[in-house]
């Protein structure tokens, strides 16, 4: 068998199987370290204000635990609840096996130069663990930080909610003030153990030359339940994700939601595909997206393997100003009784609605931002009140852009 | 008060209202009458002022000012509200949200009015979302005891209301209206009408609302043209009798 470092060499130079091509050779790879934290209120108030834009509170207030990168340096790793592990990964593969046996399992080394690169120049990531049967009543946040211009910042992370446990995690990507341009890739593996719920909740802050490649797979076990949430509201230059997820277990359950928008100068491809491989497993996959002149590529996939799951997949695309949203949803029922369903939409915002909310007393612009609101307002089942909260704030942090 | 004089109107390429006069005073409220397609709700839209509906000749006047292209939100701030027959839903906008939008910067005491229109389950519903026709009456009705106009347009308010809530639906109408005060020790009946400047415009084909709401006056429209004026009840009664026949040779 080849061995990680023969695959991430052979796949160097491979392209991507989607989205522009990405020259790596043209960011930089070393960044100089940064100091470490004792704990996360001795970050800088210019970087805080950064932070909470992507649902980073410094003061740890109503959070389990918390991990924040700059650029390659693991600043800061600690949990305050104690059926929680925040240990960063470079940390953690050198210490436990555990850790090791989730490297690279879900996800092979050479799909892509990405993956590549992220074996052969891994800055570092996070390693988050609920305990078998612990329930972390509030989220673990994350952050990854890119302070040095142009640099490509290269990381894995492994999440793992073990048997019976609950985990929320908040995690954020954004960039320094300063930083227009870079390169952001993510590897993230999850592995959601049986009778296990994980919501994972991701809010990106970009600039407007970023390049970002995730690369994401994950695993749920029997009676496990996976939310997936996705926000990305900031221009970015090129972004091409298309996070998967195996329902291996039966009654496993996998949702993804996002939220997207375009701005001039933008293109997102954003995927979501969830397999269901085993009995009476469910699978649900919604986006929004909302385009001021940006290109916007939302696709979905749903694959049923055994007779009896469920999977449903929605997709509806605002042009507001310009642009273009290609909404390519697909479904592939690969036996008898499957129920797979989609329903997309791409369109304008309906003259009736405005009028309506006109007729109570709105202006033009009031109406068109109220539903526009209304449009990235997503009930998502199972979420706890206060993330609810916070991607509600990113929404409304980020809706003046959108107008 | 509402004036309007010699009001043309045109729907695409189609006139559908012409030459219509029409005047509710302040504390009054007219019943407006006629056949489907004889363009009711054309007056109604027209009155809110939705721009499809294209004035082409006339004027309507409200408060003493110039309302005939004024648009949509202006006039509801300037007083007029209308009660939809079909209102579009709009997707993740809460009837909770919906409510307190109506309100403007008033302080709007959702909870209490949704609980006198039995409506505080829908509160967290998207607004119109899976309404059934006599939820979206009673959700229009919350809507506009927030906003409180002074001119009130109801498109068939009780269509598709049971009847369990035929009462509900009449009653907020009539208190809308403010045709439910009474007269008491301090104030006689008559001064209690006088103290009422709500108008209303109310379209009915069942007449239901006749039962709850002492209308002042009824309107005929049919094909376009005001046919009849008069008391609401005769002319309900006739209208059930020979049917808009009737209506018809007064316009020819």
């Amino acid at each position: 068998m080849r061995t990680l470092e023969e695959k991430a060499r052979e796949a160097k130079n491979k392209k991507a199987a989607l989205g522009p091509d990405v020259d790596l050779d043209t960011f930089d790879v070393r960044a100089e370290a940064h100091q470490r934290l004792q704990n996360l209120g001795q970050v800088g108030q210019q970087d805080r204000d950064r932070l909470i834009q992507a649902g980073v509170d410094v003061t740890e207030a109503g959070r389990s635990g918390s991990y924040l990168q700059k650029d390659a340096t693991a600043v800061y790793a600690g949990a305050k609840d104690e059926g929680v592990e925040v240990i960063p990964i470079k940390e953690a593969l050198e210490k436990h096996a555990w850790a090791r046996e989730h490297y690279w399992k879900l996800l092979s080394v050479d799909v892509d130069k990405y993956t590549a690169r992220a074996f052969t120049d891994l800055h570092d990531g996070y390693v988050i663990r609920a305990l078998p049967g612990s329930r972390a009543f509030f989220p673990v946040q994350a952050c990854l930080y890119l302070e040095k211009q142009n640099l490509s910042q290269n990381v894995h992370n492994i999440i793992i909610a073990e048997e019976g446990s609950e985990l929320h995690i908040i995690t954020g990507c954004v960039t320094a003030a300063h930083v227009s341009r870079g390169l952001h890739v993510g590897i993230s593996e999850f592995y959601v153990k049986k009778n296990a719920t994980l919501s994972f909740t991701m809010i990106h802050h970009w600039a407007e030359d970023m390049m970002v490649r995730p690369r994401s797979v994950g695993r749920v076990e029997e009676g496990g339940l996976f939310l997936n949430n996705y926000v990305c509201m900031k221009p970015v230059k090129s972004l091409q994700m298309y996070p998967t997820t195996h329902l291996v277990g039966p009654g496993a359950v996998a949702r993804f939601y996002s939220l997207l928008v375009g701005h001039p100068g933008s293109e997102l491809d954003v995927g979501g595909r969830i397999s269901l491989e085993a009995d009476d497993t469910r699978a649900e996959i919604v986006s929004r997206a909302i385009t001021n002149g940006g290109k916007i590529i939302a696709r979905g996939d749903i694959i049923g393997e055994r007779a009896g799951v469920k999977g449903h997949l929605e997709c509806r695309g605002l042009i507001l100003k310009g642009g273009e949203i290609h909404a390519i949803p697909e479904l592939k029922g690969r036996t008898e009784g499957v129920e797979l369903s989609h329903e997309a939409a791409v369109g304008k915002i309906a003259q009736e609605e405005i009028l309506y909310l006109m007729s109570r007393g709105l202006s033009e612009d009031e109406a068109t931002a109220t539903i526009v609101r209304g449009f990235l307002s997503v009930d998502i089942p199972g979420l706890p009140e206060g993330l609810k909260e916070q991607i509600d704030q990113a929404v409304d942090l980020s809706q003046k852009s959108v107008l | 008060m509402l004036q309007i004089e010699d009001l043309q109107v045109h729907l695409g390429d189609k006139e559908i209202l012409a030459h219509i006069d029409l005047e509710i005073n302040a504390g009054e409220t007219h019943i407006l009458f006629g056949p489907n397609g004889s363009g009711k709700t054309s007056l109604l839209m027209t009155i809110m002022g939705y721009p499809q509906y294209r004035v082409t000749a006339g004027k309507i006047r409200f408060k003493g000012e110039d309302i005939t292209h004024m648009p949509v939100h202006e006039r509801a701030k300037l007083g007029i509200g209308m009660s939809f027959q079909r209102p579009p839903s709009i997707q993740g906008l809460k009837t909770r949200q919906m409510v307190a939008i109506c309100g403007g910067k008033k302080e709007v005491p959702v909870d209490d009015l949704a609980a006198k229109m039995n409506f505080t389950e829908f509160l967290n519903r998207d607004i119109n979302v899976g309404f059934s026709g006599g939820e979206i009456k009673r959700s229009e009705l919350l809507q506009l005891m927030a906003q409180e106009p002074d001119l009130l347009l109801f498109d068939e308010p009780e269509s598709g209301v049971d009847l369990e809530n035929i009462a509900l639906i009449g009653n907020t109408i009539s208190r809308l209206l403010e045709r439910d005060l009474k007269p008491g020790p301090e104030k006689t009946c008559k001064e209690m009408h006088k103290k009422r400047k709500r108008m209303g415009l109310i379209i009915t084909h069942t007449g239901f609302i006749l039962d709850y709401v002492a209308a002042d006056k009824g309107q005929v429209l049919y094909h376009g043209v005001l046919a009849c004026k008069g008391n609401p009840i005769d002319i309900f009664r006739q209208i059930k009798e020979t049917g808009y026949e009737e209506c018809c040779r007064c316009v020819l």
